[in-house]
């Protein structure tokens, strides 16, 4: 197992950079997700820790040293593919072992070492049938097994479980997060799924634009979003964002409703901010307390509530786990919990108290 | 479901048709090859003749510079079919995976080749090949049958290997291949349809071209075949007989060849490579 150091990596194709003076330190044994809509270079910046892609500027190393030209056969990182991509003229057993085998092992340890990924896996009687013969959770195992036989210094994950019904997704997440503790594997896992983020985690890594917007334990992010884009990208349903104005420690909506902050912001009296609140810190109540909303939509999940409100015309979600919503009438009352608002400036970064 | 009959019969019928109108030709051909001389043109136009005699195949088999032009032509197709296909396996690999500056050019290039009518480039081939020496030789032929086939070879190849996912190489690389193990372990196996493809396709078009070996052959010793069946020609009559009969003979390499490589043509080798 090993570290890895990305420092002021840039990645440009002709004159279109699409990831800017990325910099990550990764711990051994840490599993790292990256996660941003597609697009942002989150996939791009695991190809480059791969060697699929080359680097255009800035150093990466693993393991201490430097990779930036090594071929991706001598890096010893092992991958598992969106697409699986299992080799369909092997066997399963041909699968697992065509990296050992590359690597002149002896056939008795071979042996082994596909066995024991096997037997982890659940895959001992499907060691003899090819690619085309297995279910796609199947096909999903066998690229893992590929991978955890040969002890690499890192694991890759592109997007594994993106092609996996919903149930499956579920269960190969919590799979591989056991596995993770089992192995002790430094892994770098991307994806588009906050949920599949927030759970497997050590850090997240939120990409956005070919730039890292925030870096940190999942519940961080969910906490304290280093800027809009996180604030609204982590959580489902997403954040609420209302504007506002900023002077004395007090917010003040469009339409005059004042809120007292728990405490006074860095930012000048009078300068425009968007107050953010998750919808599950949204407080409903009777008559009289907050804000009157009208209510546009309920959608029940079986676990709890969305309510789509309508907050002077603007569209507004409310999670709550409180069945009473589901007979709520055609206008509620809402009210903003101080310690759950999030103030972001004009920039779209966090206002940190002063 | 129940299908209905009338649709079903309609559509056998139509298949049949079809059937029948392709391979009538080769029967006609076969029909004939069995005729005895004597009533090739004394019964008429009939689907079978009154008498059937093997003495055509006999005398083509043992009397006639036959066997040679068999042999030719199987050199110079067999070989020109393995090298168009090996070159048109490595430049069709490039232009699917590698972007290089010149590729445009390249492939504009090679569909330029295509373009011209071959008659008018038979004067300067033969210009060209008889100071080498390589007029009248069968290496002569698949020199420029080679050249003739790799382009078009090469983009059926380059179809191919655009099928591919570009995952498994990758995949390949990070289990610790090289770039030319990759593709020779895993994307090759997997193009095998292609291969065969290509080796059927390029086989034929050789086996059966006639232009090029009349202009740049004369003589028996290195004629091909088609060439050969033009000596069944002489000056007062046509040999039917012998001719349709050398052609039946023609025929069985090539069915063979297909039945061999019919296998990897229907067989989709990728299947379950990505995805469910």
């Amino acid at each position: 197992m090993a570290s890895i150091d990305i420092q002021n990596v840039k990645k440009a194709y002709g004159h279109v950079q699409v990831l800017h003076d990325i910099d990550l330190q990764i711990k051994d044994g840490e599993f790292v997700v990256l996660v941003g809509p597609s697009g942002c270079g989150k996939s791009t910046l695991l190809r480059m820790i791969a060697g699929l892609e080359g680097v255009t500027g800035g150093e990466m190393r693993i393991d201490g040293k430097r990779v930036n030209e090594l071929h991706p056969k001598d890096r010893d990182i092992a991958m598992v593919f969106q697409s699986y991509a299992l080799y369909p003229h092997m066997n399963v057993a041909g699968n697992m072992s065509y990296s050992l085998k590359l690597r002149k092992t002896a056939k008795k340890k071979i042996a082994a070492a596909v066995a024991s990924a096997a037997s982890k896996l659940g895959l001992d009687p499907l060691l003899d049938r090819r690619p085309k013969a297995l279910s796609g959770g199947q096909r999903q195992r066998v690229a893992m097994g590929r991978a955890i036989v040969r002890q690499p210094k890192a694991f890759l994950f592109d997007e594994p479980l993106s092609n996996l019904d919903a149930r499956l997704r579920e269960q190969m997440r919590a799979e591989i997060k056991k596995m993770h503790g089992d192995l002790k594997a430094t892994s770098i896992y991307v994806t588009h799924d906050q949920i599949e983020a927030m759970t497997l985690a050590d850090r997240i890594v939120a990409m956005h634009g070919g730039v890292v917007q925030q870096v940190g334990a999942p519940l961080e992010l969910y906490d304290r979003p280093a800027n809009l884009f996180v604030a609204g990208f982590i959580g489902s349903p997403g954040m609420n964002f209302l504007d506002a104005t900023y002077a004395n420690g007090n917010v003040t909506l469009k339409d005059g409703t004042v809120m007292a902050l728990p405490a006074p912001l860095a930012v000048a009296d009078g300068a425009k901010v968007t107050v953010g609140i998750r919808p599950e810190h949204v407080v409903m109540g009777g008559e009289g307390s907050g804000m009157a909303a009208s209510v546009d939509l309920v959608e029940p999940t079986g676990f709890g509530i969305i309510l789509h409100l309508s907050l002077h015309g603007l569209a507004f979600k409310v999670f709550t786990l409180d069945r009473a919503a589901l007979s709520a009438g055609p206008s509620v009352h809402v009210s903003f919990p101080a310690q759950h608002l999030h103030v972001f400036d004009d920039k779209g970064d966090r206002c940190v108290a002063r | 479901m129940k299908t209905s009959l009338l649709p079903t019969i309609a559509h056998r019928l139509a298949i049949l048709a079809y059937v029948i109108f392709a391979l009538f030709p080769l029967y006609w051909l076969f029909k004939v090859s069995l005729t005895p001389n004597d009533l090739l043109y004394s019964e008429g136009v009939r689907m079978w003749p009154s008498r059937t005699t093997w003495e055509h195949y006999s005398f083509v088999l043992q009397h006639s510079a036959f066997p040679t032009f068999f042999k030719n032509s199987l050199i110079v197709s067999g070989s020109t079919a393995i090298i168009v296909t090996i070159c048109a396996s490595l430049s069709g690999y490039a232009l699917s995976r590698f972007s290089f500056r010149a590729k445009y050019w390249i492939v504009g290039l090679m569909l330029l080749t295509q373009m011209f009518p071959l008659v008018m480039l038979v004067a300067p081939i033969f210009k060209i090949l008889t100071p080498l020496g390589l007029t009248n030789s069968l290496t002569g032929l698949i020199v420029v049958y080679t050249a003739f086939n790799v382009p078009f070879a090469t983009f059926l190849m380059q179809s191919f290997f655009d099928g591919i996912p570009k995952d498994l190489e990758e995949a390949a690389m990070i289990d610790g291949a090289t770039k030319f193990t990759a593709f020779r372990e895993i994307i090759l196996p997997l193009t095998l349809p292609g291969i065969a493809a290509t080796l059927g396709f390029v086989f034929t078009a050789a086996w059966s071209e006639l232009l090029f070996a009349l202009m740049l052959i004369n003589g028996n010793n290195a004629a091909t075949f088609p060439v050969g069946l033009l000596t069944f020609v002489s000056k007062f009559s046509v040999d039917f007989g012998q001719m349709m009969a050398a052609g039946v003979l023609a025929l069985i390499p090539a069915a063979l060849f297909f039945l061999l490589i019919q296998r990897y043509l229907v067989q989709g080798l990728t299947a379950g490579a990505v995805k469910g």
